[in-house]
């Protein structure tokens, strides 16, 4: 005991990588058999952007004068999918906080499992339904009027874009779960930053409607640049030159977002007791 | 404090000097503890004692400030590893993921130890027929009762067989019938040989499982010793009995000074006497109605009763068993604690418990 050697078990890189990989399948596949199990909750994620698809498109939407082919249905689509891709997290942050309150996340740091699966595995399962979610939004948007204007392959960058933003915002929400560790606390005010930062954008109208203070915030907003991003590629047209420098703004932010959120949700799930 | 293991056989538990602090709170101050292979250790004190910290180091959970400790002869901090694959813990609350069933629960633990899925699903069916919990292996852990729950719990916690198992107040917030199913489980556990920590708040807890009890209060081992040892110190049964003229409180105490094997204590505001009266149960009582009768003192609700935890500390510290320190774990916004509080009638007494039981 009172060598240094420490343990002598020192497996290798690769085994450690198998490992983990198949720690991280294990709470993946776990993650989603409680979504299946449990069909309200594939509804309950859905419910919230279809109202809202059909609020905007048939009550607000004809106030709105946009400026894209198509009118405000293609204006609006791209704006509430990315939205439905940030709300989506609330799920990651709720489940999050409310297994370490259960003692969930006790159990499973006191086994010999790779010490970064637990979150890996509710990140990768998050994506997975989050990309489910994202698919039926653009079904929905399709039966009320929502057309790809740009091919096939932009199609496909929009929903990639999305899930990767939506990913984004899920390491702030599961850093948010983790650091709050109270499942009520997260639901009522955890996430609240999420309103501002997706409707102070240009999700749903013209930033130039705004009020002048409101723009500044607005059209620096990563949120405006992925929407804008995805409008581009979505539509293409006259909104073909807005692609490029949006989506490199937007891939400076999400890399940003990743870089400095990650670490903080390792660190909080290292630290949470 | 435990000398019996053989000469040369390490202990499964050995824990020295350790203490925690969380900010101002310290948690742990320095405690000491042995636990030989195939014994069952109980922890045995109030809320906020530093029962639940010393479980959460000696599970990797935590990092202690100073001191060490090792199980299965790997130090927790430095093999941590090597720590997590012989051991189990249950917590205070069922970690078990309610919308999945009994059975999906276990083999998504079985498959986190790598086992293979024959033996996997071998695992699950014999942990839920041992726990009573075949039939109802195939439905949502939500619909079990709280017993349930804390029985697939305890499952859970020993899929990977492990050699040491940790029960962090096992039976807290479960009915009298949920808390003799739990004991029951835990006994046919320790007859496999293994061994075992386990913290609880009630001494007929210790009592009933444990080979030797330790009482911790504000971080420090205030006593230890087997059930046997523990009880005598406290002077065994109590009797107690109310004096309805609260002037005569001290005439009672005298009254009852040579029957007791301890110093009787009053509550001159109450009118509650008692005394430890060790193993003469009673025949002290008798000797106790004769005594106040020839000195006329009246008195009311006069009775035997098994030591509480709160005699422990009385005997022990002179201050009550109540809760007044933070738990254990870090403050903050966290929030667990206050969880717990909520949702479990934590601050129940045995007696309490009992008398519900009987009605």
């Amino acid at each position: 005991m009172t060598a240094i050697t420490g343990s002598a078990w020192a497996p290798s890189l690769g085994y450690r990588i198998r490992w983990g990989a198949s720690d991280t399948f294990a709470l993946t596949k776990r993650s989603l058999l409680v979504w299946f199990r449990v069909p309200a909750y594939i509804f309950f994620s859905v419910i919230q952007p279809v109202i809202f698809v059909l609020l905007f498109r048939f009550v607000f939407g004809g106030a709105i004068p946009v400026h894209v082919p198509g009118g405000y249905v293609n204006f609006l689509m791209p704006g509430i999918i990315a939205q439905t891709a940030a709300f989506a997290t609330f799920g990651t942050a709720i489940v999050l906080a409310q297994e370490l309150q259960k003692g969930v996340i006790d159990r499973l740091k006191s086994m010999p499992i790779a010490r970064s699966a637990v979150l890996t595995g509710r990140l990768v399962a998050d994506t997975i339904r989050m990309f489910v979610t994202i698919l039926i939004i653009v079904g929905v948007g399709y039966a009320v009027g929502f057309r790809f204007l740009n091919g096939f392959g932009w199609a496909v960058a929009m929903v990639v874009l999305a899930t990767v933003f939506g990913v984004a915002i899920a390491c702030i929400s599961a850093f948010t779960g983790l650091a709050i560790g109270d499942e009520e606390a997260v639901q009522s005010f955890g996430l609240i930053w999420l309103f501002p930062l997706t409707f102070v954008s240009s999700a749903f109208v013209p930033i130039a409607t705004m009020p002048g203070w409101l723009q500044a915030f607005a059209s620096h907003n990563p949120v405006t640049y992925v929407v804008d991003a995805m409008r581009a590629m979505a539509l293409g047209g006259r909104l073909e030159p807005y692609l490029w420098p949006n989506l490199w703004r937007s891939m400076i932010w999400l890399a940003g977002i990743f870089i400095v959120f990650l670490p903080l949700a390792v660190r909080s799930y290292r630290r949470a007791s | 404090m435990t000398q019996f293991n053989g000469a040369g056989e390490q202990p499964a538990i050995l824990v020295e000097g350790l203490t925690k602090s969380f900010g101002q709170v310290h948690a742990l101050r320095g405690i000491d503890l042995s636990v030989p292979r195939g014994t069952v250790l109980g922890v045995l004190g109030p809320n906020g004692a530093g029962k639940t910290t010393a479980v959460r180091i000696l599970t990797t959970l935590l990092v202690p400030d100073g001191g060490r400790a090792v199980v299965e002869g790997h130090d927790v901090v430095r093999e941590a590893a090597a720590v997590r694959r012989s051991i189990g813990l249950a917590g205070q609350s069922a970690a078990i993921v309610e919308e999945l069933t009994g059975r999906e629960n276990l083999e998504i633990i079985g498959r986190l130890y790598h086992l293979s899925r024959a033996e996997t699903r071998s695992r699950a069916t014999e942990l839920l027929e041992q726990f009573g919990l075949a039939d109802a292996a195939n439905r949502t852990a939500k619909t079990y009762s709280g017993g349930m729950q804390r029985r697939l719990d305890l499952a859970a916690s020993l899929v990977g067989r492990p050699r040491v198992l940790f029960l962090d107040e096992p039976t807290t917030g479960l009915d009298p019938r949920g808390r003799l199913g739990m004991w029951d489980i835990i006994r046919s556990l320790v007859a496999d040989g293994t061994t075992l920590l386990l913290t609880t708040q009630y001494l007929d807890e210790a009592d009933e499982l444990a080979d030797e009890i330790v009482v911790i209060d504000h971080g420090l081992v205030i006593a230890a010793g087997t059930s046997e040892q523990l009880k005598n110190r406290i002077g065994g049964d109590v009797i107690e009995f109310t004096v309805p003229d609260r002037g005569r409180v001290a005439d009672a105490v005298a009254a009852i000074k040579p029957i007791g094997e301890g110093e009787p204590h009053a509550d001159p505001e109450t009118g509650v006497v008692g005394v430890g009266v060790g193993a003469r149960g009673s025949e002290a009582l008798i000797e106790a109605v004769r005594a106040l009768d020839a000195a006329g003192i009246a008195s009311h609700g006069l009775a035997l009763r098994r030591p509480s935890l709160d005699d422990v500390f009385l005997t022990l510290t002179g201050h009550g068993a109540e809760d007044e320190q933070p738990n254990g774990r870090r403050r903050g916004p966290r929030g667990r604690g206050r969880a717990k509080e909520r949702g479990t009638p934590e601050g129940q007494s045995p007696e309490e418990k009992t008398a519900r039981a009987a009605s």
